[in-house]
């Protein structure tokens, strides 16, 4: 059974300008036990898609269509904000960019960590020995010390960690972690990454990472979503997207990052052209015009096509796909 | 190369003052040392990168060489002229041959004016307002890719790449020697991000630019830059050719942070020198080696003694252990 | 630049303000603001067109006439017609807050960014200076004004300078520091801008915005203020005629009759309520926190 399924989601927002489709048919499902990676550019529609999940959509955004159905059970979309409120931070929890945002710089780490299990019929001291116990997994010199800090007294990556512990705190079935090491160091980046490894593989929980940093990405995720536009142009395991992509962009995208290239380069790759305008979305493939393998068909927007094992690509040249040099 | 560098920087050193008067009573340190003594030197069309992490004082050092914070120690020689003495006003011409871009692309722009006329302010402010400022802007506009049209629009109505453009035109305005970037890729996607590096590239041949690049984005560094500095805790660990570094870090630091580079590579195995311990607060550096708290391979010497400064042909680095400058190389092979 | 691009900058500016109006319109209470302004202003404007008689000219046989076709509003204790004065009063009363607002305006920007982007002991210095003049009441830095040089115009507008200067300033000084270390500033110093041109290209045009609707909104206090002091006789000397000295003609002669205060509120509660709806209106068409709803 899938933690998460999302069928046909389609989310708009009401501007001035007119209605804006933010996420055009948005279909996948995070199994059991499982990280999958969620990767786009600015403006691909990662933070709605969050927000949608969470019940944390703007006022003047709406779902039009589509389901999102939590453990088999809950239907997220039709949820009220009290159930809602009651799902989140429970069994779906979060963690952030900016840690701060998780942390009340007024409160002791310990009380905001204790306040975290107020549904928990436990007494207050095991909660306390919860806490500390997190604290130390999340490697916190000193967790019993730790406890009396504010979270102004710890280095950024501690706060991040110190975040993610909160966010484990009450075993949740999904994590959805939105960006949560792009404010870090290199350093620092990798042992926060191979720490939510350890957590997750710990707690059994899945985890919705979303991230524009690819090598984190291929470094962390069993599976991964490419996010092109408001829309899901492939989806696959974590293998097939990085050895095998099949669909133009993602395979763009991966020739652009420099750690792909090996060689020193003097001119590096880059995708021409800009992200179409959402309010006037073309009604053919939402990638051709930047697209060096547009032909006749791509008037036409693609169905998914499925490539076997869960691979999947929107585009009409999915099943032949192109070689590296290629696209030159 | 007999030819005189553009930026020749030498022991720079730069404080901050941190507390109140009575930390001084209580004898703790009432200023920090940012920057500890950088020396490189940049010459015409080459590029000099400076690596670090936050808090490193890549920044503060890029800031001390454009003039807008003051330098404690040392010289900052910029076509021979020694410019840390310099008064505000005496600095102002030499601002028109020195130009910095700053991290946020669309933030370094002043919302409330046109594109158009931000490329036109170095042009006003140097005093040369009375030339075709019109058709300035539009030779500008050009040579960084973007069309006349954008003279008209406003920072908030451009994406981060096309201000990031904007920002490259006004720093090449008044044909400079020497650009000063930092971060210039900072906020922008991957996609883009190349478009801008190809450029900065293609303007530095043409026009015969130095430039030093401030950046934490190694696979970057590889790509564009000559010559490369690692700094820890305001300090240069390890100074030298950019591929030679990369082929053999010599120094720890460098070679954790290369390994701590994740690679788009799902099958990548991954020989990773994991660093203990958090960053040092500059308030309290560490005794010895500063790097010894979170060094791997840290022996008895190295936490009480001050490393030496190895100097080698074309690499400078402090480590009381160097690891063997020709070992083998880093990149490991895919399993 | 160019001729063609300012025009194109100019053309963007005309569109802006039409957008705002726009705005600012579709509220009930702005629309209504805006009119009654526009009503006060027009009828100041316009007073010597408008007017039925000479404000001053006293006709002894004419006290305290009701309302007629001669006399709009009746006439006062001196004969003098009403509708005349109020006309006329307007023009002072709108004159003492658009010339005192303007003043305070130029002031306090001035010591704003003084404060705001100067050096630490400056700013120290004009906080406390902000601080120790907003620590008056009102109506004693009044009294202590018209006892030191009489009762004039003048007067009132230096007290609502003086009034109004250390909460402009505080605005403006209080967004410079937010700037001062904005990348946008610190590019321009980075090019060698003075001091002078960064606070006029870079900081000035992104702190006034809520300054001057702020500014908006303190025009009913100033013509309360200008109406008060004249109330109590330390504004505007008779004959010359202003809501408040109306206003207190009425007072003093209520049982002769009713209709002189009401000639003389009624215009200070109209422009009081058009500046305050027409201000809130502005300040909430402006927030970029209530943008987009």
């Amino acid at each position: 059974m899938a933690v998460l399924d999302v069928t046909d989601l389609n989310v708009s927002f009401a501007t001035e300008a007119g209605t804006l489709p933010a996420l055009k048919d948005v279909s996948f499902s995070i199994p059991e036990n499982t990280i999958v990676g969620v990767v786009g550019e600015s403006g691909c529609g990662k933070s709605t898609l969050i927000n949608a999940i969470l019940g944390l959509l703007a006022d003047n955004g709406q779902i039009d269509r589509g389901s999102i159905l939590f453990e088999g059970r809950e239907e997220l979309s039709k949820l009220g904000p009290a159930a809602i409120r009651a799902i989140r931070g429970e069994r779906i929890s979060t963690v952030f960019q900016d840690p701060m945002g998780a942390l009340n710089p007024v409160i002791s780490v310990g009380r905001q960590m204790i306040n975290v299990q107020y549904r928990s019929p436990r007494s207050r001291s095991e909660k306390a020995a919860r806490a500390i116990e997190m604290l130390k997994k999340v490697r916190i010199p000193d967790a019993e010390t730790a406890l009396s800090r504010y979270p102004h007294e710890f280095s950024g990556g501690m706060k991040q960690r110190i975040a993610i512990a909160m966010a484990l705190m009450m075993r949740p079935s999904l994590l959805i972690a939105d960006e949560p090491t792009t404010a870090l160091d290199a350093t620092l980046e990798v042992a926060t990454i191979e720490l939510l490894r350890e957590l997750q593989a710990e707690i059994g929980c899945s985890v919705l990472f979303v991230s524009h940093h690819l090598g984190v990405i291929a470094e962390l995720c069993d599976e991964v979503i490419v996010m092109y536009a408001g829309e899901v142009v492939e989806r696959g395991t974590t293998r097939a997207i990085f050895h095998d992509p099949r669909h133009p962009y993602t395979f763009k995208l991966l020739e652009c990052d420099p750690a792909r290239q090996s060689e020193r380069t003097r001119v590096l790759p880059t995708i021409p052209g800009e992200i179409p305008d959402l309010r006037n979305r073309p009604t053919g493939c939402i990638f051709a015009d930047r697209c060096h393998r547009t032909h006749a068909a791509c008037r036409e927007a693609p169905l998914e096509r499925d490539l076997g094992l869960g691979h999947k690509a929107r585009c009409w040249l999915a099943e032949a796909p192109e070689r590296p040099g290629e696209a030159a | 190369m007999s030819e005189a560098p553009v930026l020749a920087v030498r022991d720079v050193e730069v404080t901050f003052p941190v507390g109140s008067l009575l930390d001084g009573i209580r004898s703790r340190p009432r200023s920090i040392l940012a920057v500890a003594g950088a020396s490189f030197e940049v010459r015409r069309g080459e590029t000099f990168a400076l690596v670090g992490e936050s808090g490193s004082g890549k920044t503060t050092l890029a800031r001390a060489i454009n003039g807008l914070q003051p330098v404690s120690a040392g010289s900052i020689r910029f076509e021979r002229q020694e410019i840390t003495t310099l008064s505000r006003i005496r600095l102002r011409p030499l601002r028109r041959r020195m130009s910095m871009m700053f991290q946020d692309p669309v933030g370094s722009l002043s919302p409330r004016l046109t594109v158009g006329q931000l490329i036109a302010e170095p042009f006003r402010i140097h005093g040369r307002g009375s030339r075709d400022l019109g058709s300035e802007v539009k030779r500008l506009l050009a040579l960084v890719g973007l069309s006349p049209e954008f003279a008209g629009r406003y920072p908030h109505q451009l994406s981060g790449g096309q201000a990031r453009r904007v920002g490259v035109a006004r720093a090449i305005a008044l044909d400079p020697a020497l650009i000063i970037a930092d971060e210039p890729t900072a906020g922008l996607d991957v996609s883009v991000q190349g478009e801008v590096l190809n450029l900065l590239g293609e303007l530095r041949t043409r026009l015969g630019l130095a430039m030093v690049i401030i950046t934490h984005n190694l696979h970057v560094v590889h790509h564009i830059a000559d010559r490369m500095a690692v700094m820890y805790l305001g300090r240069f660990v390890e100074t030298g050719e950019t591929e030679a570094i990369f082929t053999a870090p010599a120094h720890p630091y460098t070679k954790a942070l290369l390994s701590a580079n994740p690679e788009p590579n799902p099958d990548k195995a991954r020989n990773r020198i994991s660093l203990p311990a958090e960053v040092p607060s500059l308030l309290a550096r560490p005794a010895g080696c500063e790097f010894h708290t979170r060094c791997p391979w840290a022996q008895a010497i190295c936490r009480s003694r001050v490393p030496p400064v190895h100097e080698e042909p074309d690499r400078r680095l402090t480590c009381h252990f160097p690891l063997s400058l020709d070992a083998a190389p880093l990149t490991e092979e895919t399993a | 630049m160019s001729a063609a691009t300012s025009d194109i900058a100019g053309r963007r500016a005309a569109g802006a303000f039409l957008r705002s109006l726009r705005k600012v319109l579709r509220e009930p209470l702005g629309a209504l603001g805006l009119g009654l302004v526009l009503f006060v202003v027009g009828a100041a404007v316009f007073a010597d067109l408008l007017a039925t008689a000479d404000p001053t000219r006293i006709s002894p046989r004419d006290r305290f006439l009701a309302p007629s076709a001669e006399h709009f509003l009746g006439t006062d204790q001196l004969g003098r017609d009403l509708f005349s004065r109020v006309l006329y009063g307007g023009q002072i009363a709108l004159a003492v807050a658009l010339g005192s607002t303007f003043v305070s305006l130029l002031i306090g920007i001035v010591l704003g960014l003084l404060a705001g982007y100067g050096p630490r002991w400056l700013d120290n210095l004009l906080i406390l200076l902000f601080d120790a003049v907003k620590s008056f009441p009102t109506v004693m830095l009044a009294l202590a004004f018209v006892t030191l040089f009489g009762p004039s115009l003048t007067a009132v507008v230096i007290v609502v300078v003086l009034v109004n200067v250390p909460s402009y300033a505080r605005v403006i000084r209080t967004q410079t520091i937010a700037l001062k270390s904005s990348e946008y500033v610190a590019a321009a110093q980075s090019m060698g801008a003075s001091t002078a041109r960064i606070l006029r290209v870079h900081v000035l045009p992104n702190v006034i915005g809520p300054l001057l609707i702020l500014a908006s909104m303190d025009i009913p206090v100033v013509i309360a203020i200008e109406a008060g002091m004249s109330f109590l006789g330390l504004g505007v000397r008779p004959p010359t005629p202003s809501w408040g000295t109306i206003l207190n003609d009425g007072f003093a002669n209520i049982r002769e009759s009713a209709w002189i205060v009401v000639t003389g509120g009624l215009p200070i509660i109209l422009t009081t309520l058009g500046f305050t709806f027409l201000g809130e209106t502005l300040r909430d068409v402006f927030d970029p926190r209530l943008k987009g709803r």
